[in-house]
């Protein structure tokens, strides 16, 4: 068959096609995965014939933009969310415990070891925090205060937005580290245990502790659950970078950052809610200390429970 | 074939060409972004004092939203775009050609953290001329690309005039594909080195030298393209 013959037997097909590539369709969208294969038919056949290039380049063009049209997702985005953070979420966080495991240790490890050696060793703050840092501190958590965990002149909605500015990125920052085979998230997790523990430690140990567990019960839960939850999904990346396995190192570290990826959703969710929780609910005084630190004990409580059980009942269905 | 081309096999037995963007049209996509977050955010900051200190937290949000979300936004939204990568031409695709989604602009989005370090995406230049597809990390992880729009490059299709002429031998579509390339770069090839160019092809111009070679070349270009 000739080119030309070939072009006038399909010209009117191709112009369709296109069209509804323009948005002025004149076929039904079901129609599309037929028509989008008798395209790629004409494209094979127009390459085997060694037609102009012309007319192939514009039978390929149609063909791409076609398979963008034909793969793009339709599915609804709100019913995969309720689904992530009701099963999904913590049926990865189970899957990947050891790593959950590994950063927790890395996290929670020096943290509490700083509480407790600031307790026997008040001094030794000073290789941790500036005088300046130390200054802030008291006058953040001073007993006197009308709101706790920030100066007087600060308002809730500017606390806000700090926190998510700040701990939501130094969430994103702790799992990003990780694809430098894992050293930037295991540096994140102990820069930041250092310093929550230092602060712990030795606003404890000046007797401010009411006011500083009584702001921190609210959100500690969330936050630190989450920080550590991006330090595992950072560990995940390098751990794919380090030991392959059978794969080459690339394809480890696109099969890797799938389960990363969606582990972060979860995490910056739990950030999200924990800097609503520390902006409008932990600076409040007129909230017995008593409540607080129950209202937080459940927190961690609830916290596990979801981790520990939530989702297992549709997996068994 | 050019090495910054990459062919895609779909399922449905066809092969799509993809043209990857070097280090150079994406950094100036990205200098347009980060004026256009700056503007951004300097709006809100002009608008912020009239809250009072809760102006600053609604700055801080804007700030946080700007630079983390919205481009992974843009990317997953508006056919793998932001605005700078859309004023250039660039589009982000999945490393099979299809559409960008949310895990994927996710991924490279979050990772620019680290291929920004130690300063201005020098991680991300190195791992880029690293590799044949110009990844940096972020895209290394997501198996994304970023490529010229195929829309443009069909613009961009601009032969010089010159009368047809019937080449002396079939040509099969790579070596015509390859004189039509010629033809589109001659306007910016230095007038040599297209006369040096266009003596290769021995069986096409025989023992022409020179000039006369280039504007026969070119007369098989104006040819192949369909001209009559």
């Amino acid at each position: 068959m000739k080119q030309r013959s070939f072009e006038a037997a399909h010209a009117r097909e191709w112009d369709e096609f296109e069209h509804f590539l323009d948005g002025r369709p004149s076929f039904d969208a079901a129609e599309l995965p037929l028509r989008y294969r008798r395209l790629c038919q004409s494209l094979a056949l127009a390459a085997d014939r060694q037609y102009s290039p012309r007319l192939v380049d514009r039978l390929s063009r149609l063909a791409l933009h076609g398979h963008h049209v034909l793969y793009r997702s339709r599915r609804r985005q709100s019913q995969r969310v309720l689904e992530f953070v009701l099963a999904g979420f913590p049926r990865l966080v189970r899957e990947e415990w050891r790593l959950v495991a590994a950063a927790g240790l890395l996290f929670f490890g020096p943290l509490a070891g700083l509480i407790a050696v600031l307790q026997q060793f008040p001094e030794f703050v000073h290789y941790l925090l500036t005088p300046e840092q130390i200054a802030r501190f008291h006058a953040m958590y001073d007993p006197a205060n009308r709101r706790i965990g920030m100066l007087e002149a600060d308002h809730s909605l500017m606390m806000f937005g700090f926190y998510i500015w700040n701990n939501v990125r130094i969430g994103f920052q702790t799992f990003a580290g990780g694809l430098l085979f894992g050293v930037g998230s295991a540096w994140f997790l102990g820069a930041n245990a250092v310093v929550i523990g230092a602060v712990a430690g030795y606003l404890t140990q000046v007797g401010y502790s009411e006011t500083f567990w009584s702001f921190v019960a609210g959100h500690s839960s969330l936050e630190l659950v989450a920080i550590v939850l991006a330090g595992a999904a950072g560990l995940r990346l390098g751990l794919a970078v380090i030991a392959p396995g059978g794969f080459s190192r690339r394809s480890a570290l696109v099969a890797a950052a799938k389960p990363a990826v969606r582990m972060m959703y979860g995490a910056a969710l739990m950030l999200f809610a924990a800097a609503f929780v520390e902006a409008f609910w932990s600076p409040l005084t007129e909230v017995p200390f008593q409540l607080k630190i129950t209202v937080g004990l459940a927190g961690w409580g609830l916290l596990l429970a979801y981790f520990g059980f939530a989702g297992r009942a549709r997996a068994a269905g | 074939m050019l090495d910054t081309t990459r062919r895609v096999a779909t399922p449905e037995g066809i092969e799509l060409t993809l043209h990857l963007a070097g280090p150079v049209p994406r950094a100036l996509a990205w200098a347009i972004d980060f004026a256009l977050r700056l503007a951004v955010v300097f709006t809100v900051m002009m608008f912020a004092p009239l809250l009072g200190n809760a102006g600053m937290g609604i700055v801080l949000l804007t700030a946080f939203f700007v630079e983390w979300l919205a481009p992974a936004w843009f990317e997953a939204a508006w056919r793998g775009q932001t605005p700078g990568k859309r004023a250039l031409g660039l589009a982000v695709l999945n490393d099979d050609g299809t559409p960008l989604r949310w895990p994927g602009a996710l991924t490279r989005n979050l990772l620019r953290a680290v291929d920004f370090l130690p300063v201005l995406y020098g991680i991300g230049l190195a791992a880029m001329l690293a590799n044949r597809d110009f990844k940096r990390l972020g895209d290394l992880a997501a198996g994304t690309v970023v490529v010229y729009q195929p829309e443009r490059i069909a613009q961009a299709r601009k032969l010089p005039d010159a009368a047809p002429i019937v080449p002396p031998v079939a040509l099969d579509l790579e070596e015509q594909r390859a004189l039509l390339e010629l033809a589109e770069r001659a306007g910016s090839l230095t007038r040599e080195r297209l006369e040096e160019l266009a003596e290769l092809p021995a069986p096409l111009v025989g023992r022409l030298e020179g000039g006369r070679a280039a504007a026969r070349l070119l007369g098989m270009a104006s040819h192949i393209a369909g001209r009559e």
